[in-house]
C-alpha cells in the first residue's frame, strides 16, 4: 500500500488538477440543486411564475406539466386513475430519467442530498465509525411496503412522511414541522448510519434507481489501467459498491458502471488524479487503447 | 429434519432468514406508516376542501400535494397543510372560511389547475360546489334571532335568497316586532363560507361545516304521507275513514264540550 492512501481524500487530485478541477462536478451539482430549487422559488420570492408547484407536480411556462411518477403510482395503487395532465407529466419525467439515469434525481435535484452530504462531511471530519449498516436492499423492501400500504389504505402513503417532497414543499410553501425531518435525517446519517438515508432506506432513490437501470448516460472507468489504487473514488462515492465491477473488471469486461445504484454524481471523476473515469453512454464500453497496449506489455 | 434430507445450503439459509427479516421489518414499518396515514385522515371540521374536491377518502388517493390549486387561486383562499401545524394530511389544500372564504370564481381556476382530478373537473358550475354546508349554529347569539336586523350573512351570500333566506316569525319578547331568521337551504348552499367570514359576532354564529357534520339523512323507507297523498291524488291507504278533527277553542263542532275537549272518560256516578 502506497503512502498516498494516507493523504486526505482527493488531495492528490487537487494537487494535479487544481481545486476547481477536482471539484468540477461537485460544484456543478450544487449549482444544479440550487437551480432547480430556485426555479420553484422564483414565483413566491419574485413573482416570476415560470414554474408553479413542487417536485410532486408542477407546470412550467403554463404548458409543460411534470409529475413525480412515484407519487402518481402510489395514487394508482390507492385506486385513483388520474387525469391526463398528471399522466403526461409523469411520462415526461419517466422518459427523461430513464435516459440520463434515474438517480440523477438523487444527486442533482433532490433537496435532501445537500443535507445527507453535509452529514457525511461532518461524519468524516469527526472520524466517526460507519455505524449501523442496514442492507442496501432495504430501500427496495421499503418501496414495496409503500405501495402495499398505499393499496391497503387507499391513500398516497409515502407522502405522509416523505422528507423529499415535504422539504421541497416546505421551502416553496412554508415549512411547519418539516424541519424536524431534515434534522432527523441529518442526525441519522451522522450518528446512526453513515450514508444511511440515501444509500439504504429512501424508497424514492430506490424507485428512481430502478427507473434508470437501463439508462443511457453512464460513468465509465475508461482509463482503468491508469488506476494507482489510491482508493479515493471508493472513499468519495456514496454507493461505492458500484465501482469495483467497472474499475477492477478483467480485460474484456465492461468498464461501464451499470449498477442502478450509481447516482451519476461524478465525484469519482473529480477525485481521481489520473482521470480514470469519464461520463459516456452505455454502448461505449471501450477501454483506452494505449492502456490495453500497456496491459499486454505487463 | 429427517436424516435423509440434505442440510440447507448456507446461501439458501441466509437468503431465507434475510428475506424473513426484511419482510418482518416491512410489516412493522408498514404498520407504522398505515397508522400515520389513518391518523392523517381525520380532517378538522373548520378545514374545508376546495370546490370539486372528491370525498375525503378518494381525495387522499388522488391529491399529489403539488400546490397548483393553491397557486392558481386568485384570492389566496387556499393553503397547503404544513406538517404538524394544521392537523390535516400534510401538503393537501384546504381553507378556513373565517379567514378567507371561497369567492366562487366562475371559471373555477383551482379545479382547472389540478393535474390529477383530485378536484373533480366534472364540476363546471361553481353553484354546484359542495365544500360544506352553512349552519346557523348559535341561535342564542345570532342578532337576527334576537329580533335585530343584522342580515349580514343573508346579504353577502353569493346565492342570496336561495342558499339563505330570511324566514319571518313573531317576536314573542317584544310582542309587536318580527324575527327574520336566517335559514340555510343545504341543497343550494355551496359551502363557500362568505357568510361565516362576514358574521359580525366575535365568533361566527353561522358556520360552514363539512356535510357529514352539518346534515342528517332521512331513512330510505320513510315516506312523507302528505307528499305521497299529493302524488297519488287520493288517501295513501285505501278505504281509510277521515274522522272529523276535534280542535281546541271556540267555533269548533264539539257539541259535548263547546270550546274544549270532551273528557276522555267519565267517573261513574259523577253527575253531569
Amino acid at each position: 500500500m502506497s503512502a498516498k492512501t494516507k493523504l486526505p481524500t482527493g488531495q492528490e487530485a487537487i494537487e494535479v488538477k487544481g481545486w476547481l478541477g477536482a471539484h468540477r462536478y461537485l460544484i456543478l451539482r450544487r449549482l444544479s440543486q440550487s437551480f432547480f430549487l430556485f426555479l420553484f422559488l422564483m414565483g413566491p420570492w419574485f413573482g416570476i411564475w415560470w414554474v408553479v408547484g413542487t417536485l410532486a407536480g408542477s407546470r412550467t411556462f403554463g404548458v409543460l406539466p411534470l409529475t413525480d411518477p412515484l407519487v402518481l403510482m402510489q395514487g394508482l395503487a390507492a385506486g385513483h386513475w388520474p387525469e391526463l395532465t398528471a399522466i403526461i407529466g409523469a411520462l415526461i419525467v419517466l422518459a427523461v430519467y430513464a435516459l440520463i439515469g434515474g438517480r440523477v434525481y438523487c444527486s442533482w435535484v433532490c433537496p435532501i442530498n445537500p443535507v445527507t452530504d453535509a452529514a457525511h462531511w461532518l461524519h468524516d471530519k469527526l472520524g466517526l465509525q460507519k455505524g449501523w449498516q442496514p442492507k442496501r436492499s432495504t430501500r427496495y423492501w421499503i418501496l414495496g411496503a409503500v405501495f402495499a400500504v398505499s393499496a391497503l389504505t387507499g391513500t398516497i402513503a409515502w407522502e405522509v412522511v416523505n422528507p423529499v417532497t415535504m422539504v421541497h414543499r416546505g421551502l416553496v410553501f412554508g415549512m411547519g414541522f418539516a424541519w424536524a425531518l431534515v434534522a432527523a435525517i441529518f442526525v441519522f446519517d451522522l450518528l446512526v448510519a453513515r450514508r444511511g438515508w440515501c444509500g439504504h432506506l429512501c424508497p424514492v432513490g430506490a424507485f428512481y434507481g430502478l427507473l434508470g437501470s437501463k439508462s443511457l448516460l453512464r460513468v465509465s472507468a475508461v482509463d482503468r489501467a491508469a488506476c494507482d489504487d489510491c482508493m479515493d473514488c471508493f472513499a468519495v462515492c456514496p454507493e461505492n459498491q458500484v465501482i469495483s465491477p467497472a474499475l477492477r473488471g478483467k480485460p474484456g469486461e465492461t468498464p461501464l458502471i451499470l449498477s442502478p445504484d450509481c447516482t451519476n454524481c461524478g465525484r469519482c471523476i473529480d477525485v481521481c488524479s489520473v482521470d480514470v473515469f469519464a461520463f459516456t453512454h452505455r454502448f461505449d464500453n471501450h477501454v483506452k487503447t494505449d492502456e490495453q497496449v500497456a496491459d499486454k506489455a505487463a | 429434519m429427517s436424516a435423509t434430507s440434505k442440510p440447507m445450503s448456507p446461501q439458501r439459509r441466509r437468503f431465507l432468514t434475510d428475506t424473513a427479516r426484511m419482510a418482518g421489518g416491512c410489516v412493522v414499518a408498514g404498520s407504522a406508516l398505515a397508522y400515520l396515514v389513518s391518523d392523517a385522515k381525520a380532517l378538522p371540521a373548520e378545514a374545508l376542501r376546495p370546490p370539486g374536491a372528491l370525498p375525503e377518502d378518494d381525495f387522499l388517493a388522488a391529491c399529489i400535494r403539488c400546490g397548483l390549486c393553491v397557486r392558481d387561486c386568485p384570492y389566496d383562499t387556499l393553503s397547503l397543510a404544513e406538517l404538524g401545524a394544521d392537523g390535516i394530511a400534510t401538503g393537501t389544500p384546504f381553507f378556513t372560511a373565517r379567514d378567507v372564504p371561497c369567492e366562487m370564481c366562475d371559471d373555477i381556476p383551482c379545479v382547472a389547475a389540478c393535474p390529477t382530478g383530485a378536484l373533480d373537473p366534472g364540476l363546471t358550475n361553481i353553484d354546484d360546489a359542495q365544500m360544506g354546508t352553512a349552519v346557523l349554529v348559535d341561535q342564542e347569539n345570532c342578532l337576527n334571532f334576537l329580533g335585530l336586523r343584522c342580515d349580514v350573512c343573508y346579504r353577502v351570500c353569493p346565492v342570496i335568497d336561495e342558499a339563505i333566506t330570511l324566514e319571518l316569525s313573531h317576536n314573542d319578547r317584544s310582542g309587536h316586532h318580527a324575527i327574520f331568521a336566517p335559514t340555510v337551504h343545504a341543497d343550494k348552499c355551496t359551502g363557500c363560507g362568505v357568510c361565516e367570514k362576514s358574521c359580525v359576532l366575535p365568533e361566527a354564529a353561522i358556520k360552514v361545516l363539512p356535510v357529514r357534520l352539518a346534515r342528517g339523512s332521512s331513512a330510505e323507507h320513510y315516506l312523507k304521507g302528505w307528499e305521497e297523498q299529493d302524488a297519488k291524488g287520493a288517501p295513501v291507504v285505501e278505504g281509510i275513514i277521515d274522522l272529523p278533527d276535534r280542535l281546541p277553542g271556540p267555533g269548533t263542532d264539539n257539541l259535548a264540550a263547546p270550546g274544549g275537549f270532551e273528557p276522555a272518560f267519565k267517573l261513574p256516578g259523577a253527575g253531569q
